[in-house]
């Protein structure tokens, strides 16, 4: 089964265990997860996703699309080299764990 | 605003609609402290899911209700927000200080400290002979959106009766499914409440270039019966028919003010809150489709209410009635904004045009990237945004801070909006 592990901007973990096909913003909304919004619902229109990705797991994940690419750089936190928008990112058994760490604010 | 408040009594907040704003106003009273009971019910048997998608993906790609579902079940029992689906409350009786009781159609019964309406809106309905007839559609719920998904498959002309977003993206998913689409409708523009010209005229190329046959001006007198009680097209006000064997209806949404009625709360468009979420009788909050509310921005010479129906601003007006309840108010002050995707465009839309005297277009539309920029007095009000999601976010955080982004500069799109973002010299001033 997929897990997600996130870490909060104060350091708090959270150890989701999500569903395969499910994307990372989905998997903290529906669980309660603080510091993920998801205002759109996974469409590419609020850029209240934003995560940074472990850099272990960063080259394991599909590329960024050219519209994410472009969300990111109007994120409420600056965009660093391992910012993702979660909810471009499936959970699949392949890919099995990931770690994320959320921003200090995504609003 | 504190004699608003009253010490939970025990029965807690009850929370008439489970969808998003409902749903939003029960979690963010937990994450605000409150403690009390929350019961949420709702009228729809589905776990609560986000609208959106019934008029996208769901129609058009493999998406299920279950995939849209707002949280999962655990999280509303981990937060101890008790869910009831399938009630439809019918009547609410009230005693002192907000407590009461609220009866569903069943003769189930809920008792309740505080009230909180988030009822959302119904489709209006074509006020045309016809109107009932087996093959017309309309759009708002999950069991809307699997009959139209079930109908499209079958179909092969349909008419799409409006022009706003719901009509518009339910002509572009039957594009996309392969579908001859004709869409007809009174006003003369598309999405006429929602944008500005140049973005309308946008959207009407943008279908016409993709096969979508468009009638402005033109609503239909009456449907036509194929003799068997299903509907076989619709006449026009110039007498000239448009074939169809599905229609849909997208004429707009009405708020849903019957149990305000009841209650004795104002109503003018739309369930009259104020600033705080707080409806007239002091005590019963409401927030979503079905409120009316006062401007969450500067609108000078403006309406002093408005309605606006997306999901930021059921999710922004929940959480300042969330916010009032737990004893912690703050007024609704926020740019809304929302978005609508059709075939390959994401249209997203920030602030209020309304009354704006001067506009910019950035890019150029024909290229199907672009940006229309609005002003009133010199001053940045709102912006509409055809795949150009990084200029969105650079007016809605323009807007949201009080500063703005000079006409001029606009048009260069070799300069990202972000770096644009200026002081606003008016805001200075004052
Ligand atoms: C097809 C469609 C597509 C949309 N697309 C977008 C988009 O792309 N972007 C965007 O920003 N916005 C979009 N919207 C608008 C957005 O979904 C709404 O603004 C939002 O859902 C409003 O939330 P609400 O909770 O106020 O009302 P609703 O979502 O209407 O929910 C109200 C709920 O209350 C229930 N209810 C009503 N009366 C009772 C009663 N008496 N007892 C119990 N339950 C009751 C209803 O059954 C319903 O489930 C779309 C809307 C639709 C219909
Ligand atoms: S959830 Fe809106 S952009 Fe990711």
């Amino acid at each position: 089964m997929p897990k997600v592990t996130y870490v909060s901007d104060a350091g708090e973990v959270r150890v989701v265990d999500g569903l395969a096909g499910d994307s990372v913003m989905q998997t903290a909304v529906r669980n309660g997860v603080p510091g993920i919004t998801g205002e759109c619902g996974g469409v590419l229109s609020c850029a209240t996703c934003h995560v940074f990705v472990d850099e272990a797991d960063l080259d394991r994940l599909e590329p960024v699309s050219g519209l994410e690419d472009e969300m990111l750089d109007g994120t409420v936190v600056d965009r660093c080299p391992n910012s993702r928008l979660s909810c471009q990112i499936k959970l699949s058994e392949e890919l099995g764990e990931l770690r994320v760490t959320t921003p200090e604010a995504q609003e | 605003m504190n004699s608003t408040a009253v010490a939970p009594r025990g029965t807690g907040v009850l929370v008439v609609g489970a969808c998003q704003a409902g749903i939003q106003l029960a979690c963010s009273l937990r994450e605000y402290g409150y403690t009390a009971p929350i019961t949420v019910v709702g009228a729809e048997r589905h776990a609560p899911y986000q609208r959106p998608p019934l008029s996208k993906t769901l129609l058009h790609a493999e998406t299920s209700p279950d995939a849209i579902a707002l949280r999962s079940e655990a999280f509303y029992a981990d937060q101890g927000i008790r869910l009831v689906l399938g009630e439809r409350i019918i009547r609410v009786d009230r005693g002192d200080g907000g407590a009461g009781v609220a009866y569903a159609h069943s003769g189930r019964s809920f008792a309740f400290d505080r009230l909180a309406l988030t009822v959302g809106a119904r489709p209006r309905r074509l006020p045309v002979p016809g109107a009932d007839l087996a093959g017309v559609h309309y759009l708002r719920d999950a069991d809307d959106a699997l009959a139209l998904r079930a109908a499209l498959a079958e179909a092969v002309d349909v008419l799409v009766i409006g022009g706003g977003f719901i009509g518009l993206e339910v002509a572009a998913s039957a594009r996309v499914l392969g579908c001859e689409v004709t869409v007809t409708l009174a006003d003369n523009r598309l999405l006429e409440r929602a944008v500005g010209v140049p973005t309308s005229e946008f959207f009407l190329d943008a279908h016409i270039r993709r096969g979508v046959r468009v009638h402005l001006g033109a609503p239909p007198v009456r449907l036509l019966d194929d003799g068997h009680g299903r509907v076989r097209g619709a006449e026009l006000p110039d007498g000239s028919v448009l074939t169809a064997d599905l229609v849909v209806v997208g004429i707009g949404a009405v708020p849903r003010t019957e149990l305000a009625e009841q209650l004795g709360l104002t109503v003018d468009n739309g369930i009259v809150v104020n600033e705080y979420g707080l409806t007239s009788d002091g005590t019963t909050v409401a927030a979503g489709d079905c409120v009316a509310c006062p401007p969450p921005v500067d609108l000078p010479d403006g309406p002093v209410r408005i309605r606006f129906e997306s999901v930021n601003t059921a999710v922004e007006q929940a959480k300042t009635a969330a916010a009032l309840l737990a004893d912690r108010p703050v007024p609704y002050w926020a740019v809304p904004w929302f978005w609508s995707d059709q075939y390959d465009l994401k249209l997203q839309v920030a602030g209020l045009s309304t009354g704006h005297d001067r506009y910019v277009v950035r890019g150029e539309p024909d290229t199907e990237k672009f940006a229309v920029l609005y002003y009133r007095g010199g001053h940045l009000v709102a912006g509409d945004f055809v795949n150009r999601p990084a200029d969105f976010l650079a007016v809605r955080s323009a807007l949201a801070a009080g500063r703005t982004i000079p006409p001029e500069a606009a048009t260069d799109t070799t300069v990202p909006l972000k770096k644009l973002i200026a002081d606003d010299p008016r805001q200075a001033v004052a």
